[in-house]
């Protein structure tokens, strides 16, 4: 794409971590769940617990792409309150003290078709956010929102999955920016779990067509199942597997239990030792060298 | 066909957009899928075995063409107007519905789809589903709202009985919204062997396309069978609007005779001017769900709203992208009928012609009484009585406060 975003806060993450040679941790958590308060906690907590880029989602009443886990966890949002200013003014208010981290915001079309492509573009940027993943907005429907993202330097984040085919994934890739996100199952988050072999020869085969990042989501609920996908993935995505222990943790009125935000921040540590150890001691992976 | 500029019936363009409307907004992992149902749609256009089997199930297991009746003592209740019917109640299942489920079964069985899963409101999509389903011999899955299965028990049972999964989502409103959801997660966990067979006219493209082009068949037939019986085109064209399957059908072939009005009324619930009704275009703004933008019931922020309608098959806080259009270019008139003004003409109709209606075309049939009395004996007003009453009885019989099996 014509002017794409070549300089950012999350290519120099990715930049960094390539010279590293190991894989990125991204985490999601739903912006104000289960209340504004434990969102802000671990908000302030996920990048020293290991977090290197932040998956915030903006909540909608009907997510069509998610289980169980991201729908609860959206509607205890919703039930909290949020809109699309409350989650900017959240990373905003980060950027006061972390500079670093990337910040992607996870979402549905609709309320940002609302808000305004334009407007919501320029304020995300305003507010430090880095990219956008939009889960309803495929590159077919797409550059209604990404030409203002793109004049805000903002990644808009592509889905590639495995129904994606040959024909098909040129055109993914073409509009592609950040990084891509494959998508390891087939289904919606967190009901499946992710086939190592077929995930690791898909990313093998993206390699050849894209210099961009590739990320694997969707189907990954372990620190050794992130280990395994951080041997051969630039970064690997655990959602739902962090928003069940909010579920588990809250009471009937979404209230957290003590030390919540605990529990879910070293959960969040073991992912990291997970992905960051995983390229170290064993058997060098063929397909190692985060990169091209 | 080469002046597409002077028409409203070449839509969509390439992309599967009316205008502003429609389109493909669904995940990556659907998008294949999507592409695949349309290159199967064309090569089955291109097919005129296609067309022939289809034509041929339309005529001996649907029972179609459905007539065309003069509702004589309507037209002198109302003392205006001549009303006639186009009786797709009559139809097999007891709706229009049966019209696209042929015509899509045949498109899931081309491409070799051994498992269906279907969206049902009223639960008249659901069995016509599951109907063609049993037909042919395929797996069928409908998700149906927890508050539709409650007040819509009879057709859960006949979906029971023709061999279909009914399964219950209790989400949200847990009506069409939620039950159309949850499809859609089913369909991109189950995208090889699954066909999802959209009921209305909208969703992504090709559905909305697809589902018109089915029931279309309503309003060709009303032009021959006005035709027939009057020797001209009807003056006016009424129908409910839900999703808007129905409607598009009778409306389409008509949309460039321009001295035909078309007119689709909304489920004003409880009044437009409360929040419980289920009027897009009436009460909503443009937006995107169910993977096309059209008119929505939606906050400011873009979070959507329940809808609510006495009418199960009216409840949903959509409109098929097709009538978002027809809207903004002002060829369809849209309006609304309450739940109030359906349940009388629901009544009205049983008593004087005969015909238990659903509560659907009650709201179409509230409206024909309030024009009817306005316009001369000549003016031919045809209303799509889209499906009959018998699902509604619990409903209508709760409504007015009567107990059903309490023989007095």
């Amino acid at each position: 794409m014509s002017a794409s975003v070549t300089e950012s806060r999350l290519t120099r993450r990715f930049e960094k971590l390539k010279e590293k040679n190991r894989a990125a941790l991204v985490t999601f958590i739903t912006a104000n769940d289960p209340d504004p308060k434990l969102f802000r906690q671990l908000l302030e907590g996920l990048p020293t617990a290991g977090a290197d880029i932040i998956e915030l989602g903006m909540p909608f009443s009907d997510p069509m792409a998610d289980g169980p886990s991201v729908q609860l966890s959206s509607q205890r949002a919703l039930l909290a309150g949020v809109s699309i200013d409350d989650v900017l003014g959240a990373v905003a208010d980060m950027r006061e003290w972390e500079m670093d981290t990337p910040v992607i915001l996870m979402g549905y079309y609709n309320p940002i078709y609302r808000y305004g492509p334009a407007e919501f573009s320029e304020a995300a940027a305003n507010a430090g956010v880095d990219g956008v993943i939009i889960v309803d907005l495929p590159p077919e429907e797409a550059e209604e929102l990404n030409h203002h993202l793109r004049a805000n330097n903002l990644h808009m984040i592509f889905l590639a999955a495995p129904t994606t085919d040959e024909t098909r994934l040129p055109r993914v890739l073409d509009h592609a920016s950040g990084f891509v996100y494959y998508v390891a199952v087939k289904g919606v988050t967190g009901t499946k779990s992710a086939d190592i072999s077929e995930v690791s020869a898909r990313v093998a085969a993206m390699r050849k067509q894209t210099d961009l990042p590739l990320g694997v989501g969707f189907g990954i609920r372990t620190a050794a199942q992130a280990a395994e996908m951080a041997q051969f993935a630039d970064a690997v995505v655990i959602g739902s597997a962090i928003v069940d222990i909010i579920t588990d943790g809250i009471d009937g009125d979404r209230r957290p239990q003590p030390g919540l935000a605990a529990r879910v921040l070293d959960f969040v540590k073991d992912l990291a030792n997970g992905v960051q150890t995983a390229r170290l001691g064993g058997a060098e992976n063929a397909s190692t060298g985060a990169g091209a | 066909m080469a002046e597409a500029s002077n028409t409203y019936r070449d839509g969509p363009d390439d992309m599967g957009h009316f205008g502003l409307f429609g389109g493909r907004y669904v995940a990556e992992t659907l998008m294949p899928l999507i592409l695949e149902v349309e290159r199967a749609y064309d090569d089955a256009c291109a097919d005129p075995s296609y067309a022939k089997e289809l034509d041929s199930f339309r005529t001996t297991y649907a029972g179609r063409p459905s007539p065309l009746y003069f509702a004589e003592r309507l037209t002198e209740h109302f003392g205006g107007a001549k009303i006639y019917f186009k009786r797709d109640e009559l139809n097999h299942t007891g709706s229009h519905k049966i019209n696209n489920c042929l015509g899509q079964i045949l498109l899931a069985k081309r491409m070799g789809k051994t498992r269906i899963i279907a969206e049902t409101g009223a639960g008249q999509h659901g069995v016509a589903t599951a109907t063609v389903c049993a037909r042919f011999g395929l797996e069928c899955v409908v998700y149906m709202g927890a508050k539709d299965i409650e007040r819509q028990k009879p057709n859960v049972f006949r979906m029971n009985l023709l061999g279909a999964d009914v399964r219950a989502v209790e989400k949200g409103s847990a009506t069409l919204k939620e039950a159309m959801n949850e499809a859609l997660r089913d369909w991109v966990a189950n995208v090889d062997d699954t066909y999802y067979l959209i009921g209305t006219a909208a969703g992504p493209h090709p559905y909305p396309t697809i589902v018109r082009d089915f029931q279309s068949i309503i309003g060709e037939e009303v032009r021959e069978q006005m035709e027939a019986a009057e020797g001209r085109l009807p003056d006016t064209l009424v129908a409910c609007i839900g999703g808007g399957s129905n409607a598009i059908g009778l409306f389409h072939p008509f949309l460039d005779d321009s001295d035909v009005r078309l007119i689709g009324v909304e489920a004003a619930g409880k009044g437009i001017d409360t929040t419980e009704h289920a009027a897009s275009i009436s009460g909503g703004n443009p937006g995107v769900l169910h993977g096309n933008r059209t008119y929505l019931l939606q906050e400011d922020g873009g979070q959507i709203r329940d809808a609510h309608s006495i009418s199960a098959g009216l409840d949903y806080p959509g409109i098929g992208p097709e009538h978002a259009w027809l809207h903004m270019q002002g060829r369809v008139d849209y309006v609304s009928a309450t739940d109030q003004e359906a349940l009388a003409a629901f009544q009205l109709c049983s008593k004087l012609e005969g015909i238990i209606p659903a509560l659907e075309p009650s709201h179409a049939l509230s409206y024909v009484g309030k024009i009817a009395p306005e316009l001369s004996a000549d003016h031919l007003i045809v209303m799509n009585l889209c499906g009959r009453g018998d699902k509604d009885v619990f409903t209508v019989a709760d409504a007015l406060g009567t107990e059903v099996g309490a023989e007095s």
